[in-house]
């Protein structure tokens, strides 16, 4: 009989991924609605501390399993000792959060059960006592409605943001070990140590008022209106990734999932449509201002001020009127 | 090395979607096409992979007789030569039955490397490549930046999240996932065009896949697809450039107080 929600807690040499809270959460959410109790399990070697760490929280148990080929990730040995979790737990409906660790093993996780992962969702209804899962396709563009068919268990993600990791109620969960078997035959990949390229020379996390350049500025030449106006307003530029990708402006000024999470008074998002991968690391943002040509841009849905019209035009008149704050 | 990579034909980025009458995807009349932005990136890894380490790329698509335009503009970028997977019950799978199909398509051309793009732009499942990976009984790594071949395998960079990477190696034959940007595209000469012509596009269908069509069912349903509900109420400003900015430094000054 399958039975309750399983949360997976991601973490990094014991210290946990805030995203799993958010995961968490949702579990909770959830589970109040179906009636299933939501548990959590952590994964890797040396982990008590994490494990206690998440049993703070309202949840029935906190599993965690020990192994020495947990100790990194590999997608090869999360996948076996989640397959046997699964096995052993028989939870009816797994949670995570979309981080790109579970965008690299759970879908292989989910296809070794002969199931699919219902990946990158941003909410959820209950229909018929039943939850539907909603995501964005089209990146943000539509939105959809969708649901697992077949036999339990069911895996689910979560877009990072989706719920609020701080609100988790708190609790006292009951503490259980798993054991799981693997060994080098399992897992094949072998990761070396991670580490960051270009040390980010501007933090714009602590930036204030961030004017962010997207593909719609066409040209590099063309950045400089925009340096203009993040000038005239006393803000520091950004950019979506392409301008990154493509050099126009250096790696450490990128916001969104690869590139900084920043949350300033101001965000002025010029020529940026709006991928998800973007809207991450943006939104955050107590006020967020769009210029774009396309109405229908997703960036027009969390912005508070949208101007429809041509950026080369605008730009400098904004600039020019911001000229006359100082 | 002999390297396959999977192409999706997905609707032009600045295309107006239409939802269709069910309200379970969009209408595809009207619709025009391009290459899977990430996909052209594997394409490229690919290509430049060939030109290091020599051996053959190969340009595999699914989808109806409109996709051969993938195929060919991948030939005339230098692939070596296609395969197109055409059958109406290959229609409207999802991840799983499509990442069937492929590995199965995969699995009878023999290969060292099977190259997917990190996301299509239209369904956005990311998980095509690393469904394959699993069906086939393959090591795989997603997010790749950077590719590089050892004694019996591959190292690669991967992208992870707030500005980490980290190099992984593992043995081939292997399953990659490759992040858009990574390389420098090269676009199809009039020379590739006309050599491309002659290039081979092979043909299957779910039988000739030997395909068993139970393993294709669904494993999800789509309930229904919307234009998404708010979840902000933007205000629009109108006018002349000079007068919109002038409203927007107004709005920010006085009722956002930004400034």
């Amino acid at each position: 009989m399958a039975n309750g929600i399983l949360v997976f807690i991601e973490h990094v040499d014991g210290k946990i991924n805030k995203a799993s809270y958010e995961a968490v959460r949702a579990a909770q959410l959830i589970g109040a609605q179906i009636g299933q109790e939501a548990s959590a399990v952590i994964l890797g070697q040396g982990i008590g501390d994490a494990a206690a760490e998440i049993a703070a929280k309202k949840l029935k148990t906190v599993y965690t399993v020990e192994n020495e080929w947990l100790k990194s990730y590999t997608a090869d040995g999360y996948t076996q000792a989640f397959k046997q979790i699964i096995e052993q737990v028989q939870p009816a409906l797994v949670l995570f959060c979309h981080t790109y660790e579970v965008r690299d093993f759970a879908p292989k996780l989910a296809a070794s059960l002969k199931r699919i992962l219902l990946g990158d969702n941003i909410g959820y209804k209950i229909e018929d006592g039943q939850p539907v899962f909603t995501r964005q396709v089209f990146q943000g563009k539509l939105a959809a409605d969708v649901v697992p068919v077949g036999d339990t268990p069911h895996l689910v993600s979560f877009q990072i943001g989706s719920f609020r990791g701080d609100e988790c109620e708190a609790g006292q969960a009951a503490a259980q070990a798993l054991s799981v078997n693997l060994d080098a035959d399992v897992v094949r990949q072998q990761p070396e140590e991670r580490f960051k390229e270009a040390k980010a020379a501007v933090d714009l996390t602590q930036a204030p008022l961030i004017v962010s350049v997207g593909r719609g500025i066409k040209e590099q030449k063309n950045i400089e209106i925009v340096k203009k106006l993040a000038e005239s307003l006393g803000a520091e530029i950004a950019a979506s990734r392409p301008i990154c990708d493509n050099e126009w402006l250096p790696m450490d000024r990128q916001v969104g999932s690869s590139g900084q999470t920043v949350a300033p008074k101001m965000y002025l998002a010029v020529g940026i449509s709006g991928a998800i991968q973007h809207i991450v690391g943006m939104k955050g943002a107590r006020t967020i201002v769009a210029i774009n040509k396309d109405k229908e841009a997703p960036i027009f849905e969390i912005a508070d001020y949208g101007i429809v019209g041509d950026l080369f035009e605008i730009v400098p008149a904004l600039t020019a009127e911001a000229e006359k704050l100082k | 090395m002999k390297i396959i990579v999977c192409l999706k034909q997905v609707p032009k980025n600045d295309s107006i979607l239409r939802i269709n009458e069910q309200g379970t995807w969009i209408q595809d009349r009207d619709l025009t096409y391009e290459i899977n932005e990430s996909d052209q990136y594997a394409l490229e890894a690919a290509l430049q992979l060939k030109e290091k380490h020599g051996g053959e790329v190969i340009a595999l698509s699914l989808g109806p007789a409109r996709v051969q335009t993938v195929i060919k503009e991948a030939l005339a970028r230098g692939a070596d030569r296609g395969i197109h997977l055409e059958d109406a019950t290959l229609d409207n799978l999802d991840a799983f039955g499509i990442s069937t199909a492929i590995a199965a398509a995969a699995k009878a051309e023999g290969f060292d490397l099977l190259l997917t793009g990190l996301q299509s732009d239209d369904y956005g499942y990311a998980q095509t490549g690393v469904i394959a990976a699993e069906l086939l009984g393959l090591p795989h790594a997603t997010i790749v930046m950077d590719v590089q071949a050892t004694d019996g395998g591959i190292r690669v960079k991967r992208e992870l999240e707030n500005g980490f990477f980290q190099w992984v190696s593992m043995p081939a034959p292997a399953v990659l996932t490759i992040q858009s940007g990574i390389n420098t595209l090269r676009y199809a000469t009039l020379k590739g065009i006309m050599a491309a012509k002659k290039k081979e596009i092979k043909k299957l269908d779910a039988a000739g896949l030997g395909l068993d069509t139970a393993s294709l069912t669904p494993k999800m349903q789509f309930r229904r697809v919307y234009v998404p509900v708010k979840s902000k109420q933007t205000q629009f400003l109108e006018g002349s450039p000079a007068e919109v900015a002038a409203k927007l430094i107004e709005k920010l000054k006085n009722e956002a107080r930004v400034f």
